[in-house]
């Protein structure tokens, strides 16, 4: 277990590295630079800025200082939001991002776990029709779409949530919701598929035999089995909350890390595009390994690997 | 897998080729066949609909702005009074369009590069599979989202090479799994044994069971693909006004939700509608071509 965790560890090193030097070479190619505004700045100004942030040196020069800074642990200042240092703005902004994927997941589980479970419980009758077509809505229906109709619902016609907002715990419930349903639709399906294999084993039959009751047998033996495609797919749904999360806190104007980004790409914002991919390969990165040893802990078959 | 087509093979009385037998189960797919009508109904009209329309897609009319659905303007006109049905199946010929060539890209990349490493194994292998599980771990969304912001152009063209250049990495475990599988089976040691030509066993025995994981595969990466070009294009990076995308409309259309409503309903409904369709073909196409994974 030590060594799988000192091995992954090893091996984020060079991934992280290469991250950020695609990342830097592609900011680099990028047309235009973070000083370009449609209010044209004059030469001599533009020039002396760019010298305070070292960008008028040679680009190998500016590679080999950035891998220095982040030697250092600093990711440098935002050149779009003067006097705000590029962790200063992850720190404030990422928490909110975090509470966000953290409901939207918790959602997706509460939703799709018992919705897959009671699916292939009643395999080939209705009911599993029924709620499968429902999961493929939700694949199927993108979050700036649901976002939009779950607002007029709840916020404007039942008036149940602020329309807008982040202040009060209420606030968090749509746009969780929206960003959850589509994972929850997944892990209907995984769930469904996985408990469908598992009341085929012989464990299932043995305790079906001792005259267990249905309950027991499906919540206290299968379940556990069932959820390891669920598990595995946790790594991928982190990666795939982090996407969503840009659309839906700009939807609802959430003050999120993922606006934050998408403006930074769009401004050439280097140290902003830079910061917040290496913060979240790593977070990536992390979180699969705790996947990983959360599948040894569940699994024991995975042990050996 | 092999034991029951051997099963299904036996209980008809003429052998079929595993493209007949596919095709004869994907034919009692009622939800796969009903997928297929409709994706081939959305894209003739997308294609044909736009010429046959007095309006085009950029035909602005301000003084009949914002209708709603009409004689006239079937599916009512949007707040600069563009013709909304037009723009919805031009917008479908972009989403449609670039869903195709970026999962084509995908594919190219992807069966490569994953069929090299399975069939090279060792350490080429290991080393390859390494890389993809390193990009596989990384932000994807926001790789494209760099990508599209280097390619500034805007062209659509890039946009959906970029979308390819990230999206080949399933297809590539997908199709090196299956091939090093393959390798070990009975039947291609069978077919070692009994001196068929490299060639011969290639195409014979590991094409024929690499064909159906890929061609699952790929139907479920174009609805992917289209869902991705939306959310590009809904945080304003991806095919730029005046030309329309689905996900241009959509978000268009989210915003004025509460006075506009037909501006989301009508898009989001061919969108889904095209999303729906390609995921029930590629779940048919995946019980019919590997009826061991269907349940």
């Amino acid at each position: 277990m030590l060594s799988l965790i000192a091995r992954r560890l090893l091996q984020a090193i060079p991934t992280l590295w290469v991250v950020a030097s695609v990342t830097f070479v592609l900011l680099r190619f990028a047309p235009g630079g973070p000083f370009d505004d449609e209010k044209k700045l004059p030469p001599e100004i533009k020039a002396q800025i760019e010298a305070h942030y070292g960008l008028n040196q040679p680009l190998y020069q500016q590679y080999y200082n950035f891998f220095l800074n982040l030697c250092n642990g600093d990711l440098g200042p935002s050149y779009k939001y003067p006097g705000w240092d590029v962790q200063e703005i992850i720190a404030q902004s990422f928490p909110v991002s975090l509470e966000l994927g953290f409901w939207a997941l918790l959602i997706a589980l509460a939703i799709g776990i018992p919705i897959g479970t009671l699916a292939a419980l009643k395999h080939n009758q209705p009911t599993e029709t029924g709620l499968m077509g429902i999961a493929m809505i939700g694949i199927c229906l993108p979050s700036f779409v649901i976002g939009p109709i779950l607002l007029i619902v709840f916020s404007l016609h039942l008036e149940w949530f602020n329309p807008l907002g982040w202040s009060y715990a209420s606030d968090r419930f749509i746009p969780a919701l929206t960003l959850g349903l589509l994972y929850a639709a997944y892990i209907a399906r995984l769930s469904r598929s996985g408990m469908l294999d598992v009341m085929q084993h012989d464990y299932i039959r043995t305790a079906r035999a001792k005259g267990l009751k249905d309950k027991t047998i499906v919540l206290r033996h299968a379940l556990r089995t069932a959820l390891y495609p669920v598990v595995a797919y946790m790594g991928p749904a982190a990666a795939g909350l982090i996407s969503g999360s840009f659309v839906v806190e700009t939807i609802f104007f959430i003050p999120g890390l993922g606006p934050f980004f998408v403006n930074a790409a769009l401004n050439r914002d280097y140290t902003m595009v830079m910061g917040t991919v290496l913060f979240y390969a790593t977070l990536i990165i992390s979180f699969n390994l705790l996947v990983d040893i959360i599948q040894m802990w569940l699994n024991p078959r995975t042990r050996n690997d | 897998m092999i034991k029951q087509r051997r099963e299904a093979a036996a209980s008809s009385v003429a052998s079929k080729s595993l493209g007949q037998d596919a095709w004869e189960r994907l034919k009692q797919n009622r939800m796969a066949q009903i997928g297929g009508t409709l994706f081939i109904c959305i894209t003739l009209l997308c294609l044909i609909g736009p010429s046959l329309s007095s309006y085009s897609y950029e035909q602005q009319d301000l003084a009949y702005g914002a209708q709603g659905p009409s004689s006239e303007h079937w599916f009512g006109t949007d707040d600069l009074g563009r013709d909304l049905m037009v723009r919805i199946l031009v917008g479908g010929q972009i989403s449609i369009g670039v869903g195709f060539a970026a999962t084509l890209i995908a594919l190219i990349i992807g069966v490569s590069y994953g069929a090299f490493a399975g069939y090279r194994g060792g350490a080429t292998e290991a080393l390859m599979m390494r890389i993809v599980d390193a990009v596989y771990a990384l932000p994807f969304t926001m790789m494209v989202i760099i990508l599209t912001v280097t390619f500034d152009k805007k062209s659509i063209f890039l946009i959906f090479m970029a979308i390819g250049a990230v999206e080949w990495l399933t297809m590539a475990r997908i199709v090196r799994g299956q091939t090093r599988a393959l390798r070990k089976q009975p039947f291609v040691e069978a077919a070692i044994v009994s001196g068929a030509k490299q060639s011969h066993i290639l195409q014979r025995h590991i094409l024929p069971n690499l064909l159906g994981p890929v061609i699952v595969y790929t139907t479920l990466t174009i609805p992917a693909v289209i869902l991705l070009e939306s959310i590009l294009s809904f945080l304003g990076l991806g095919v730029q006004p005046p030309m329309s995308s689905w996900g241009i409309l959509i978000s268009d259309g989210a915003e004025k939700i509460d006075i506009y409503p037909w501006m989301l309903f009508f898009p989001a409904l061919f969108f889904s509608v095209t999303i729906f369709a390609l995921n029930f073909i590629g779940d048919g196409l995946r019980d019919a071509l590997d009826p061991k994974e269907s349940k």
